[in-house]
């Protein structure tokens, strides 16, 4: 009873917190850069602003085209709700497997590339292409991460990967330092953060992301806007809860969840100014160094399962 | 210092060590070739001191049957190079192809060769011969530097990669060894030394042994000049001075190879390991096969020879491998044979280029009519590196090939096909070099001959001698040997 | 803490290190850039410098700390230096001009990860955690380093990737517990290092080409400038 409790909290929590993150990263990003940058809360406006819009859809658009949108938020919503945040103790909580997890964001960014390309404009078909291509380089780096984490906790569910690793199960683990790498990097590609994509761009030839959603407007642009929030958040409480799942309440305590939500918003919060220090510190990379970035993200997660093999002795 | 005045060892290693320093330090660079001879001698001189006096072995340097013949075989070769070098030298400086201050560091360099090959050999310690053996390598990469030109850096550097990779997968090979040596022996500097380790042998973990091999066997191997991680060789053999090449094909190529050989005692000591003699008959066929053919396209003389070198170490390799008493004896005589015979070649052809005032076959012919002597020696040398009777390296192959003819005779088919395509190869190229029309020019523009001629006669002399009869004793000690090589 | 877990500790440690010996490795095989190259040398040589000194520390084999503090000072600060003087005395190309692709070389790179261990692990069963696994890693650091040294070009790269060669030795030296001469091999490595980094300087001195690409010194045809 208190897991589904507090499973319809963690569901509401997520989405609440999502714009905040994205504010908190794009304040911190015009602060560095010396500008005074958007209010924390502008997210929030714009997206309530772009929900009020209506929508220009193409002559051309199909149901597919109107139906994206709806069905890219939901997935990814869904993908949101299923990482252990404040507690361990979640309702869900079976079926908040890493793999599963990888296969909702796969098929939200799928639909998001059927859609891109629906229309028929040449932005839409290269920001699809390029997706697709960071998706299948960076969809093997995250399973052998998953791999890897799996082999040192014994398992892939999040709840219990975060309960091993609470419960001081591995020491100085070699693997895991360059899982880490490894799935940063990819959470930077998979989230079009700045050395891959660029999130503010408007420079058609560089985009990918952007490219893609060209054609959304109104609510529509709301939904995927909401959804790249709700992504970003994803991947930083998934990081969080296999590498630094430290304070997560493993009990369903009231101090223990009041630590709990404290220590994750504290997390976020600290994954939002890295994101963003990063971000201004580094410049965009061609496209084409893309495939050798992730590559890289690749090399690091097959080397951290060789390691852990390797520990194991073979 | 027990009885002697000083210890062979400390002379044979101190002598050269001094002199480099001596030269270095030397004002003048007047005397510089003939300090070089007269520490080359004094080291040659106190090798021989070991026959009387074998020093006990120690955690550093020792000395046994099999080491003793090459390290004196080293030293006097050094020392005739040496000789040799003197007027070579001089005549480079005298044509402008070498500024006069490189008298001085040239024989500074030669010193500190021979320092580290004697070093190898008589270093009882499996990281003090690997250093040395990569001091020898620094060494020769400045020699063959020596004369700047594109072409020469060119192969110095070629050089220096390619063994400096060899060197390093030796010395991961030597650590492999030194862990499957550590759990019998404990870890103190014991479980490095030849002597202690090799009565150990049979105890240590066999899989670690095959490994280690193959690490010491490739990375060696690359100094030997051994197919395939051959490339450095005839670059750096035609580049360099001719007194370097005959140094490096007669002696540095023996001492790399002494290294495969100590290790493949090791293993052949270990019932369980893999037997390393097929690995090493593998490889030293194909590198005779494969320069055997390659004696046929060669445009420079010095790279013909050079290549041969790569076939004979290829010789002494399948020698090795095949093992037992007359094929472990076969190699012996041919490692010290070819030594002799190579740098006697070298020695000929640094005189011929010298005269004619190139290294391309093309222009050099009629050696014989327009310069006799030279001409003849020449043609003597090249039979007796092609392995006509009555020369050392008749006898050492004709044992090689009856006893394999005993053993494999699909193995020694091969074996004979590689001599007789190497042997056609000097044919032809005697042919041309010595007989016919001559090419170039016919007076030599002042080479002194006396003192280098000397030298090649010295070296010929005792191939022949060892050809036509090797004394019993000699004969009775290469056995021991031999068996003792397994 | 109790002594299990100073002995986890000891044995972790020591693993990071050496891994991260091995990310250098990895992260020299990504750089298009010859600077880049440069800082990822160095960060290999930080991480051997550690790996040294944690062995030193742990075996309590104080030789070692004169490994690890030479491959801090000498790779980690000087080498790196020197090198950065050479590319822009000698106006070398910035960028790495890489033969086989940097996809290609990594995945490359990742099967002799696995092909060392396959071949180290099962050969040192009877020897400790740390030393097997410091010994499969640090092959794996010697052969991609010839891997950099067969798939970059350049002169300069070719000797980074001989010197990362090297790194992987001195990390294998001192994992294996009381192996002696291990500062003797190290001052030996060094010198050669010296030579090398010697040689390139020369070179320039010299003004024979003006390229240290080595396909140049090939194929050189007449005075290109």
């Amino acid at each position: 009873m208190t897991a589904a409790l507090l499973q319809v909290a963690q569901i509401a929590l997520v989405v609440l917190l999502a714009p905040l993150m994205t504010g908190l990263v794009r304040l911190i990003k015009a602060r560095l850069l010396g500008r005074r940058g958007p209010p924390l809360l502008q997210p929030y406006r714009d997206l309530t602003r772009l929900l009020r819009k209506d929508a220009v859809l193409a002559a051309n658009a199909s149901w597919l085209f109107r139906a994206a949108p709806y069905f890219v938020f939901a997935l990814t919503w869904l993908a949101a709700s299923l990482v252990p945040g404040v507690t361990a103790v979640l309702a869900l909580a079976p079926t908040a497997d890493l793999i599963a997890l990888i296969a909702i964001l796969a098929s939200a960014r799928f639909l998001l590339a059927l859609a891109g390309m629906d229309v028929g404009t040449s932005f839409g078909g290269i920001g699809s292409s390029r997706e697709m291509l960071i998706a299948a380089l960076a969809e093997p780096a995250m399973l052998m991460v998953t791999f890897t984490v799996a082999l040192v906790a014994k398992s892939t569910s999040l709840s219990e990967i975060a309960r091993f690793i609470i419960g001081g199960g591995v020491g100085l683990e070699v693997s895991l330092a360059l899982a880490l790498m490894a799935v940063l990097m990819v959470a930077i590609a998979e989230n079009g953060r700045v050395p891959v994509d660029n999130p503010a761009t408007h420079l058609e030839l560089t985009m990918v992301h952007e490219a893609m959603v060209l054609e959304y407007s109104g609510r529509h642009l709301a939904m995927i806007e909401a959804a790249s929030m709700l992504k970003l958040l994803t991947y930083a409480s998934m990081i969080a809860c296999i590498f630094v799942p430290w304070g997560m309440a493993v009990e369903a305590t009231p101090h223990a969840l009041l630590l709990g939500l404290v220590t994750y918003v504290a997390k976020l919060a600290a994954a939002a100014v890295l994101l963003a220090v990063f971000e201004t510190s580094i410049a965009k990379m061609r496209v084409f160094r893309v495939a050798e970035f992730l590559g890289g993200a690749l090399m690091l997660s097959l080397i951290a399962t060789i390691v852990r093999l390797m520990s194991e002795g073979l | 210092m027990n009885g002697t005045l000083v210890d062979p060892i400390h002379a044979i290693l101190g002598l050269p060590l001094l002199a480099a320093a001596a030269l270095t330090l030397m004002p003048s660079h007047r005397m510089a070739a003939k300090v070089n001879i007269l520490a080359a001698f004094g080291t040659f001189l106190a090798t021989t001191q070991l026959f009387l006096h074998r020093p006990e072995p120690t955690a550093l340097v020792f000395i046994d049957d099999f080491n003793i013949y090459l390290v004196v075989l080293t030293a006097f070769v050094a020392f005739t190079s040496s000789m040799f070098s003197a007027d070579y030298i001089q005549h480079e400086v005298d044509i402008g192809k070498l500024p006069p201050i490189y008298l001085r560091f040239y024989s500074a360099m030669f010193q500190l060769l021979t320092f580290s090959m004697l070093l190898a050999l008589v270093s009882n310690n499996l990281g003090l011969m690997w250093v040395a053996v990569e001091a020898a390598t620094l060494t020769t990469v400045v020699m063959v530097s020596v004369y700047r030109t594109r072409e020469a850096i060119e192969a110095a550097w070629k050089y220096f990669i390619l063994a400096s990779v060899g060197i390093a997968l030796a010395l991961f090979g030597t650590i492999l060894i030194y862990l499957a040596a550590q759990p019998v022996m404990g870890p103190s500097l014991e479980a490095m030394a030849w002597a202690a380790i090799l009565p150990h042998a049979p105890q240590m973990a066999p899989e670690l042994l095959n490994l280690a091999f193959v690490f010491l066997l490739v990375g060696y191997g690359t100094k030997v000049g051994l197919f395939p991680l051959h490339a450095w060789l005839p670059d750096a053999h035609s580049e360099g001075p001719t007194p370097i090449s005959a140094v490096l094909s007669g002696l540095l190529l023996n001492v790399a190879l002494y290294a495969v050989i100590r290790f493949k005692m090791l293993l052949a000591a270990n019932g369980a390991a893999l037997s390393p003699g097929p690995l090493m008959i593998a490889i030293g066929l194909t590198s005779l096969l494969f320069a055997a053919v390659m004696l046929y396209r060669r445009r420079d003389i010095k790279r013909l020879f050079a290549y041969s070198s790569i076939e004979h170490m290829g010789i002494v390799t399948f020698a090795f491998g095949m093992g037992g008493p007359l094929a472990n004896f076969a190699g012996l005589l041919h490692m010290a044979m070819h030594s002799l015979t190579k740098s006697a070649i070298f020695f000929t052809v640094g005189h011929i280029a010298q005269v004619k005032g190139t290294q391309r076959m093309s222009e050099i012919g009629g050696l014989t009519a327009s310069h006799p002597w030279l001409g003849w020696t020449f043609v003597i040398a090249v039979l007796a590196i092609a392995g006509l009777p009555p020369f050392g390296l008749f006898m050492s192959e004709f044992v090689l090939v009856t006893s394999t003819f005993a053993r494999a005779p699909a193995l020694a088919i091969l074996l004979v096909l590689g001599l007789l395509v190497a042997f056609g190869a000097m044919v032809l190229r005697v042919q041309s070099l010595a007989f016919g029309a001559v090419v170039g020019p016919t007076e030599g523009n002042t080479v002194r001959l006396r003192l280098s001629l000397l030298p090649i006669l010295v070296h010929l002399g005792l191939v022949l001698a060892a050809g036509l009869w090797l004394p019993a004793p000699l004969v009775a000690w290469f056995q021991a040997v031999a068996r003792q090589l397994g | 803490m109790s002594p299990s877990l100073l002995g986890q500790l000891d044995y972790s440690a020591a693993h990071l290190f050496s891994a991260m010996v091995l990310l250098g490795s990895f992260a020299m095989i990504y750089q298009r850039r010859m600077v880049g190259m440069f800082n990822a040398f160095a960060f290999q040589a930080f991480a051997l410098a550690a790996a040294a000194a944690w062995q030193a520390y742990i075996q309590e084999a104080h030789h070692l700390y004169v490994t690890a503090a030479m491959a801090l000072l000498l790779k980690g600060l000087l080498i790196p230096f020197a090198l950065r003087v050479i590319v822009r005395r000698l106006d070398i190309h910035r960028s790495i001009e890489v033969v086989i692709g940097i996809g290609v070389t990594m995945l490359v790179g990742i099967g002799l990860v696995a092909l060392s261990a396959l071949l180290v692990m099962p050969v040192t069963a009877g020897a400790a955690a740390t030393t097997r696994e410091d010994l499969a890693l640090a092959l794996s650091v010697v052969l991609i380093g010839l891997l950099i040294m067969i798939s970059r070009r350049n002169a300069v790269t070719q000797v980074i990737g001989f010197m990362s060669m090297e790194n992987g030795l001195i990390l294998a030296v001192i994992g294996v517990a009381g192996m002696p001469l291990v500062v003797e091999m190290s001052v030996a490595f060094a010198v050669l290092v010296a030579f090398i980094i010697f040689g390139l300087f020369f070179f320039r001195i010299r003004e024979r080409f003006d390229s240290l690409d080595v396909h140049y010194l090939e194929t050189f045809r007449g005075e290109r400038r």
